[in-house]
């Protein structure tokens, strides 16, 4: 679904990745470790198709099209979705109204019938309970006075209302309580399917128990200096990264 | 990966729509101001001695005045006798009596300006009372309001048929020497509306007028004037539009407000003049003058502006606070791209115990837009217990138009409480990446958020006219669901 090839980004002349390579198959979830600073939301980021990161060498190939060439938001129509570490807060937007054109223009992009308010209320109320938000969530504007938590729940929400084949979640985990990652959990977990791949960027072992991943790798300076299998989260939840000092940036950095 | 400014400037430079010409005959005064030009529109409609005399008054004030220098707008000097004072379409001279008297010609135009006169008026419930350059073409519902007293029609109708009303309330709140154009608009005036709501009536439907401006170098000059009497209510809508040009046309309307005790007005414009091109050529130069005068104790009044278009916009909706526990309020979204200037805010004279004022301000620049908020808000000495709220904020999108906020605070009274809050941001980034990596298009995104910094300006107008706002600064409806 997702081939990553020596992949190189800057931020302005700043390199920040430095050659990563990554496949990603459909039905896979892949966890995305690494200290602060490393790269990780860069990637992510990358991915999506921020405009202020500038991608230097490399490719990515998704479902066969060169996503590097795509505008974000046909990536997005494509069914790439970020969930975002810091959510934006959209003053005056309604975050109904938010989901809806959303959700309709990404409909639209796959020749289905746009939905009626009707219709849309009755889905959107659906993913909120299993999501446990309130409804009067979905009147607030986008993200405004939520939450960290909150915000955290909203994007997840938002990627069960599109449900899309690539989910890039960055850090959805941190800063939720131990009820709300259950439930956010929940809502990835009622996600997965054999169609779509999800790549989980986190820190915590704690949100690997919850959603197992099939891979785990290691990003640190701007490479992926090792994957495993879910085994590889308990070590570093016991080790951290002081070994990385030691180990060759050049070392392993594929994983398919 | 396309560059988000150009695309933004794709948006942000979309051509003004309403640049047509309707072809109708006209009857038209030469070129030029005297005293002869004042005693021939005068004559032209008919009027008392007590009007000419005032209009005469007027003309002989505005020669001793010089345009103020203050604003922050930036023109070549008007040349005042290059310009037509009256033009009326000549099918209209004898006064149309009904819908089907009208040139089908103005209709159409008015049909492209998407009010098909006829069946919004059935649907919406709106009247309408049209003005066509100088003469109202046409007024819709007049029987149905007769039958609650009240009168709503052109301004020449109200001398001819209500001159004791309009003898007793014009130039009481705007008086002829208050500023240089108010003067010019009080010597010239060509028409206007004129809306009288009785004691206690609450008026059954909006009152709405669409101005035009047509034929070239006419400058327009209307004069409104609202009466709401005593525990009277009155909702009225103010629509403008204007065709392209390449000379600019200046615009020096004077509207009035009087809400006598108890009565509640609420004014909503949506102004859509010609802006001029790219480059800044062209366009409407809107001097106008709007005030209200809280005259009773308990009584509002609201203004509610969008205002898009304009080469210049130079307008301080105003309320004078007189009644004990009157409330004045002021909704504003101004928008100014390319080389628009705007210099727009309001005054709030609290003169009565416990009045209250509110105003919220909502500015966006694009391209070279230019503008400026200039508010004052003054607390008299007698105005114990006066309060004012005022927020202001500026939206810049692109990095070459400049926001400016000018709040100048009197206070005379220690117990009045006064507060201010002003903000400028650029439309983010992260929003923009937000809202499309959601899947919307660029243009969406804009829409969503410029749309959102409006809100709390735009659930003040009344429904279909908050639709047209947000359709004319691009932006797709909210509220659909829920
Ligand atoms: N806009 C920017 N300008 C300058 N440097 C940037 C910018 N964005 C990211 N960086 C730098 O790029 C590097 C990688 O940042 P990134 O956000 O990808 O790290 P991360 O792995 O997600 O870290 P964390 O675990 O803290 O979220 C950091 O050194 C960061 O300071
Ligand atoms: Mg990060």
């Amino acid at each position: 679904m997702l081939i990553i090839k020596e992949l190189h980004a800057a931020v302005g002349d700043k390199p920040i990745l430095k050659g990563i390579n990554l496949t990603v198959r459909a039905g896979e979830v892949h966890a995305i470790m690494g200290p602060n600073g490393s790269g990780k939301s860069t990637l992510s980021n990358v991915l999506a198709g921020r405009e202020n990161m500038t991608v230097t060498a490399g490719s990515v190939q998704y479902l066969g099209q060169d996503l590097l060439a795509m505008e974000v938001e046909e990536r997005a129509r494509a069914g790439v979705f970020l969930a975002f570490q810091y959510p934006v807060e959209i003053p005056g937007v309604g975050n109904v109204y938010l989901l809806k054109a959303a959700l309709n223009a990404q409909r639209k992009h796959r020749g289905l019938p746009e939905l009626d308010a009707m219709e849309f209320l009755a889905l959107v109320k659906d993913k909120m309970k299993l999501m446990e938000m309130s409804e009067s969530m979905l009147y607030r504007a986008v993200n405004e006075g939520f939450s960290g938590g909150e915000k955290k729940r909203n994007e997840i929400l938002q990627m069960a209302v599109l449900e899309p084949t690539l989910s890039i979640l960055d850090e959805t985990d941190s800063g939720l309580d131990i009820d709300a990652l259950k439930i956010v959990a929940n809502g990835v977990n009622s996600l997965r399917h054999p169609e779509r791949a999800m790549i989980l960027v986190t820190h915590y072992q704690r949100l690997l128990e919850v959603i197992t991943p099939d891979f785990v790798h290691v990003l640190a300076g701007g490479r992926i200096v090792r994957s495993g299998g879910p085994e590889l989260a308990h070590e570093l939840e016991k080790q951290g990264y002081a070994w990385l000092g030691s180990e060759a940036p050049e070392g392993k950095s594929s994983a398919t | 990966m396309s560059d988000t400014s150009s695309t933004l400037e794709d948006i942000i430079s979309q051509e003004y729509q309403h640049g047509f010409e309707t072809a109708v005959e006209a009857d038209t005064l030469p070129r030029g101001l005297s005293e002869e030009t004042v005693r021939m529109i005068s004559a032209k409609k008919n009027e008392p001695e007590f009007l000419l005399e005032w209009r005469l008054a007027a003309y002989r004030r505005w020669l001793e005045m010089s345009p103020p220098q203050w604003a922050s707008v930036h023109h070549p000097p008007i040349d005042y006798q290059d310009i037509i004072y009256y033009s009326a379409p000549k099918s209209q001279k004898d006064g149309p009596k009904s819908l089907e008297e009208v040139d089908p010609e103005l209709l159409k135009t008015y049909e492209k300006l998407g009010i098909p006169l006829h069946e919004r008026a059935i649907l919406a419930g709106v009247a309408v009372d049209a003005v066509f350059d100088s003469v109202s073409v046409a007024t819709t519902f007049k029987d149905k309001l007769a039958e609650h007293g009240i009168i709503f029609c052109s301004f020449s109708e109200a001398v001819q048929h209500h001159p004791e009303l309009v003898r007793q309330y014009l130039g009481t709140v705007v008086p002829v020497q208050d500023n240089f154009y108010a003067a010019l608009n009080s010597a010239v005036f060509s028409d206007g509306s004129f809306v009288y709501i009785p004691p206690g009536v609450r008026c059954p439907m909006e009152l709405s007028t669409y101005f035009r401006i047509n034929a070239k170098n006419t400058g327009q000059f209307e004069r409104t004037l609202i009466i709401a009497d005593q525990g009277a209510y009155v909702s009225y809508l103010e629509g403008c539009t204007a065709p392209m040009r390449d000379e600019n046309q200046l615009h020096a309307a004077v509207v009035e407000l009087v809400a006598l005790e108890n009565a509640q007005i609420k004014y909503s414009t949506v102004q859509n003049w010609y802006p001029g091109d790219k480059e800044g050529r062209g366009g409407i130069y809107n001097f106008v003058t709007k005030r209200g005068d809280c005259r009773g104790a308990h009584s509002k009044i609201s203004w509610t502006q969008v205002e898009t278009g304009s080469a210049i916009t130079w307008k301080y909706p105003s309320v004078i606070l007189r009644g004990d526990h009157a409330v004045g309020e002021f909704y504003s979204v101004a928008l100014t791209n390319h080389r628009q200037q705007a210099d727009t805010g309001t005054k709030m004279i609290h003169m009565g115990k416990n009045t209250r004022s509110t105003i919220i301000s909502k500015g966006i620049s694009a391209g070279y837009g230019q503008q400026a908020y200039r508010g004052l808000v003054r607390i008299a000495r007698a105005a114990s217990g006066a309060r004012n709220y005022t927020q202001c904020d500026s939206l810049l999108l692109g990095d070459r138009c400049a926001a400016h906020t000018f709040p100048y605070i009197e206070v005379k009274n220690a117990s009045a409480k006064v507060e201010h809050e002003a903000s400028t941001s650029r439309i983010g980034e992260d929003q923009l990446f937000f809202c499309r990596q959601r899947g919307l298009s660029m243009e969406d995104a804009v829409s969503m958020i410029v749309n959102g910094f409006c809100k709390e300006v735009f659930k003040e107008l009344p429904m279909e006219f908050a639709v047209e706002a947000q359709k004319l600064l691009g932006v797709s409806l909210e509220g659909s669901v829920g």
